[in-house]
């Protein structure tokens, strides 16, 4: 395979795609490696496919992607032991246009996404690990090793999509390793019920779904939510907490899981549903403060691999596509215009990022967290007292409500303190404006 | 705080729902020094944060690594921070767990 292309796309999964497929496009010479044996056969999402990023990729996408349900419903629940306090948006009007998200089975989309980068031209290879970079004697990154025989490939720029565990982009020394604070663990399954049950129960049509967040006692005090989603004929249930969480709680993540679908809320939309598969993963969720130098001499990272996942409202897909369409953007341009893939040049890539709503989002969180780190009780004292108070409030046994009111600010008075809440309130509110 | 624990589960179980293509005699995770795991390691996180259980405390207060069912999530490498002793590479490309799903 000694040939040389202009670009090479390291991994299959949204980022890489989103880069090959343009790079491809825009009438480059791209070859793409995946190590999985079908692209999307090693990635792991809850998953909800935002469908802005990838209509600016392939507008007419809805014709023939593997789409689940779009969501029509959001539900929000904070759970304690025995009870859950929730609130819902529903909207008919998502009805109306062209649905903004739907569910999604990754190893299906992943697929479909990889057939178009095929058909705009890319070659993909699959069931090939690239094990490290290929650079001239100044240090440019001038192709790829790979775990085939005779396996050395050149490029003029290699794109690094190789997506949280960036092993290649580690041994080249382009960053340190993830530290456990930065990283969540999430695990899931996947579990198959009749469409039909799955609309009853969700209060449903055949044609929409409905995405339950989760958090509270259900994380059993660690950092992180849980998530149900129903697709066609199964369910996705996911509980993600951080991994110094996981450390310190010493619950395995298997448990966590088991424990959840056992809770009250949640056993009755499962009943009857088969597991068909268990899986986990990592997510890059130190936000801003925690994305490294995202291009170098021939070189460009984008998606998980950079840390670009905006862990406060669950993206990661939506911006794994943009950085990696804006990445092959910035590389399309400089071969028009003969100019070499150095640092410099490369570092368009970066200023487009930044103008756009990844780095702006990732920016406008960078102290959340911050302050989760430093405040793990918003995960268990606040859930806790919400439902007591509703719980309490809505007990009806000839008390007066004033004297209930009453009653449950002094609860969480007691819990917190007045100054730890308003200190708990302020810092949340510092973190999300 | 594990109030609702009532449910022991065996991963095993959850692990047979999975596809898998096991590289016979490759493994692709190693420890690097097992006197580390058991002299240096105080509370082998590994043991209870690994999705699947690949890591057991064995008699001699170390640990004993099984790779069979790995999800390939990279949490072994990353707890074991503090000591390094995770040697942590993918499996052979096309090799490992295969997702149905994902
Ligand atoms: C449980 C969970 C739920 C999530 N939910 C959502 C959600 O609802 N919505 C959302 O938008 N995002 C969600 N995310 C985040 C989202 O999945 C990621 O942000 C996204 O997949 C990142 O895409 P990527 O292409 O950068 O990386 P990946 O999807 O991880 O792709 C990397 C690819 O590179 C390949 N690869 C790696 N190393 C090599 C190598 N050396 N050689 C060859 N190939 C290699 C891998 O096999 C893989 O195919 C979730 C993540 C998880 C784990
Ligand atoms: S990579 Fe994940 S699943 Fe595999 S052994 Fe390490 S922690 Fe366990």
């Amino acid at each position: 395979m000694s040939e040389h292309f202009d670009a090479i796309v390291v991994g299959a999964g949204p980022a890489g795609n989103a880069a090959a497929y343009t790079l491809a496009k825009g009438g480059l010479n791209v070859l793409q490696i995946e190590r999985g044996e079908t692209p999307g056969s090693k990635n792991v999402q809850g998953a909800i496919l935002y469908s802005d990023a990838l209509e600016r990729i392939i507008p007419d996408f809805r014709e023939d992607a593997p789409l689940e349900r779009p969501v029509l419903e959001q539900r929000l629940w904070v759970l304690d032991e025995a009870s859950y306090i929730g609130s819902t948006f529903r909207s008919e009007e998502f009805k109306s246009g062209p649905p903004n998200r739907y569910t999604i089975i990754r190893a299906e989309f992943d697929r479909w996404f990889s057939e178009k980068v095929r058909e705009a031209g890319a070659l993909v290879i699959c069931e090939t690990t690239v094990t490290g970079l290929l650079r001239d004697d100044a240090g440019k990154v001038i192709g790829v090793q790979t775990d085939r025989m005779g396996g050395d490939v050149y490029a003029d720029v290699v794109v690094l999509a190789d997506g949280v565990n960036s092993l290649v982009a580690k041994r080249a020394g382009f960053h340190g390793e993830l530290q456990p604070k930065d990283v969540a663990l999430a695990v899931k399954e996947v579990l198959f019920l009749a469409p039909d049950v799955i609309e009853q129960r969700f209060n449903i049509g055949e044609d929409e779904g409905v995405v339950i967040e989760m958090m509270g006692k259900i994380t059993q005090g660690m950092i992180g939510t849980g998530f149900l989603y129903t697709n066609r004929e199964s369910l996705t249930i996911g509980v993600g907490c951080m991994l110094s969480s996981f450390r310190e709680g010493g619950i395995p993540p298997y448990q966590l899981l088991e424990d959840m679908k056992n809770h009250p809320a949640i056993r009755p939309l499962l009943r009857g549903a088969e597991g068909k598969e268990y899986a986990a993963h990592l997510i890059p969720e130190g936000g801003y403060k925690a994305v490294p130098q995202l291009y170098g001499e021939g070189w460009v990272m984008v998606g998980d691999a950079g840390g670009l996942v905006n862990a406060v409202h669950r993206e990661g897909s939506n911006l794994a596509m943009t950085s990696g369409r804006l990445a092959a953007e910035t590389i399309i341009d400089l071969k028009e215009h003969r100019r070499v893939m150095s640092a410099r040049n490369l570092g368009e890539y970066k200023r487009r990022l930044d103008a756009s709503f990844v780095m702006s989002d990732l920016k406008k969180y960078k102290h959340v967290p911050d302050v989760l780190h430093a405040s793990p009780h918003l995960f268990t004292t606040y859930p806790e007292l919400m439902s007591r108070a509703a719980k309490h409030m809505l007990h009806v046994d000839g008390a007066d409500k004033k004297s209930k009111q009453r009653q449950i600010s002094q609860e969480f008075r007691e819990e917190r303190g007045m100054l730890g809440m308003l200190t708990d309130a302020y810092k949340m509110w510092r973190a999300l404006r | 705080m594990s109030t609702n624990t009532a449910t022991p589960v065996k991963i095993e179980e959850k692990l047979f729902q999975n596809r898998y293509r096991v590289d016979e005699g490759h493994p692709h995770i190693s420890v690097r020094d097992s006197s580390v795991c058991r002299d240096a390691c105080q509370d082998k996180a590994c043991t209870f944060c690994c999705p699947a259980g690949c890591y057991a405390p064995d008699a001699s207060g170390g640990v004993t690594l099984s790779v069979d069912g790995c999800l390939e999530c990279g949490t072994c490498r990353i707890i074991c921070a503090e000591h390094q002793n995770v040697e942590w590479w993918y499996p052979r490309g096309g090799y490992g767990i295969l997702f149905k799903f994902g």
